[in-house]
């Protein structure tokens, strides 16, 4: 994936952007984008020349709350077939995980899509696939129910979407940002848009970057330019997939069928319409709904994130994964304590696969 | 996880389409997007988000250059 010639790309962007004598702090919210980074040096090699990149809520599985894993755990417990993402499966919460409920002999199937989960609806189970990520697969659950028909499927929808979090991150200013790499994935959906009302606002300069490591390098150099020159646009360095105006017939489906709710975030309080809930049109195949009498006990009770982890700093930028005394030692992705060690977007585990395997920490 | 390489489609069959990621075989949705055989998309749990603009990734590599070379 990174080439010799690419390396020399690199090298180039890396002297041009020390030359800046740069001192500033961004943020991306992308699992990739922190993937590519860490697995290719890429964070130290930036910070060497002055750029701080932080990670922000990036990580659809890790932003979930423990709330609603208890409710996919509910679920599981009183019967219900749920079909879920891999590593959603892993993540620990009060009450188990949904790997735990399977062993303990509820059906718990992992499924790579939505398509999976009606299809094993198919077979007559009340089956209820548990709707995560962001405006990326938000789309595929709202074409799927457009086009469902099954009365023994149903979905408990955990979707969100990024620019509500984007504004709630840049409000709550915990960390100064001076600019942000938007994913470039979400942006195939929601366009440049959105962004462009975040920069009017809030004067943030922001770059959309795709994930091959040059990607990210440039989308920095584009956003350390304007950061220098005191702009606030947003650019497009992706736009070998992205357009400007986004995935318009993807926004139509989730239009349809979704609502836009206030949600809690794992590490964040209620973000405003930040959340996707099953609208009155598609409520059939609300699970929130249909099983309201089985989920009343999980509504009425309050869960905690786990003790002593550190994933709500982590998912705010405020915190590494190695300054969580756990990391490496009682966390480890074969016995996660919180999610940003189960999710390969989760910061911790992508810092532990990567650099603390190794040594050091481990 | 975004899959940073795109999907090549081989067969269309209504809302479905055989693709190709590099070597691996998979059925994918592609009902979110305009595509035809031979397109390269973005695939996310199993559904085709985007449509990969060859063009545009040309002119990208260009853009590269001429920012690099100034
Ligand atoms: S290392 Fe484990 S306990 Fe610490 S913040 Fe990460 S997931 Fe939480």
């Amino acid at each position: 994936m990174f080439r010799l010639e690419d390396r020399k790309i690199a090298d180039r962007i890396v002297e041009k952007l020390k030359k800046m004598e740069l001192q500033i702090t961004i943020m991306h919210v992308c699992g990739t984008h922190q993937d590519t980074l860490v697995r290719h040096g890429l964070d130290i090699l930036l910070e060497n020349v002055g750029v701080d990149v932080r990670q922000g809520p990036g990580c659809p599985v890790c932003v979930t709350t423990p709330a609603e894993i208890e409710e996919a755990l509910w679920l599981a417990r009183h019967g219900k077939t749920v079909a879920v993402f891999g590593d959603m499966a892993r993540v620990p919460s009060k009450t188990g995980s949904l790997l735990q409920a399977k062993a303990e002999g509820c059906d718990v199937r992992v499924v790579y899509s939505i398509d999976d989960a009606i299809k094993l609806a198919e077979k007559g189970k009340e089956v209820v696939f548990i709707g995560i990520g962001f405006e990326t697969t938000a789309p595929s659950t709202a074409a799927a129910l457009m086009s469902a028909k099954n009365e023994n499927f149903s979905v408990l929808s955990c979707h969100r979407t990024v620019p509500p979090a984007l504004e709630a991150l840049i409000k709550m200013g915990e960390t100064k940002l001076q600019g942000l790499i938007e994913p470039g994935h979400v942006s195939t959906i929601i366009g440049i848009e959105p962004y462009k009302k975040l920069a009017a606002e809030f004067k943030i300069p922001q770059v959309i970057a795709g994930f091959e490591p040059l990607d990210l390098l440039m989308g920095v150099y584009l956003l350390a330019e304007m950061i220098k020159n005191g702009e606030s646009d947003v650019k497009n360095e992706y736009s070998r997939v992205v357009r400007p105006e986004g995935n318009p017939r993807a926004r139509e489906a989730m239009k349809e069928v979704f609502v836009t709710i206030d949600v809690k975030w794992r590490g964040f309080p209620v973000i405003p319409r930040s959340g996707l809930e099953i609208g009155e049109r598609y409520a059939q195949f609300n699970a929130r709904k249909k099983y309201e009498h089985i989920l009343e006990e999980v509504h009425s009770q309050e869960f905690e994130e786990p003790e002593g982890c550190r994933c709500a700093e982590v998912l705010r930028g405020l915190c590494q994964p190695v300054e969580c005394p756990f990391f490496g030692t009682a966390c480890r992705p074969e016995h996660p304590v919180g999610p940003c060690m189960v999710s390969f977007e989760g910061g911790c585990a992508i810092e532990w696969n990567y650099r603390g395997r190794k040594g050091g920490n481990g | 996880m975004c899959l940073a390489v795109p999907a090549k489609i081989l067969e269309i069959h209504g809302r479905k389409a055989k693709v190709d990621f590099g070597g691996v075989y998979r059925e994918v949705d592609i009902s979110l997007v305009n595509a035809r055989a031979g397109d390269y998309v973005i695939v996310h749990a199993g559904y085709a988000i985007e449509v990969l603009d060859r063009a545009t990734a040309e002119e990208t590599l260009k853009l590269w250059e001429e920012i690099l070379s100034q």
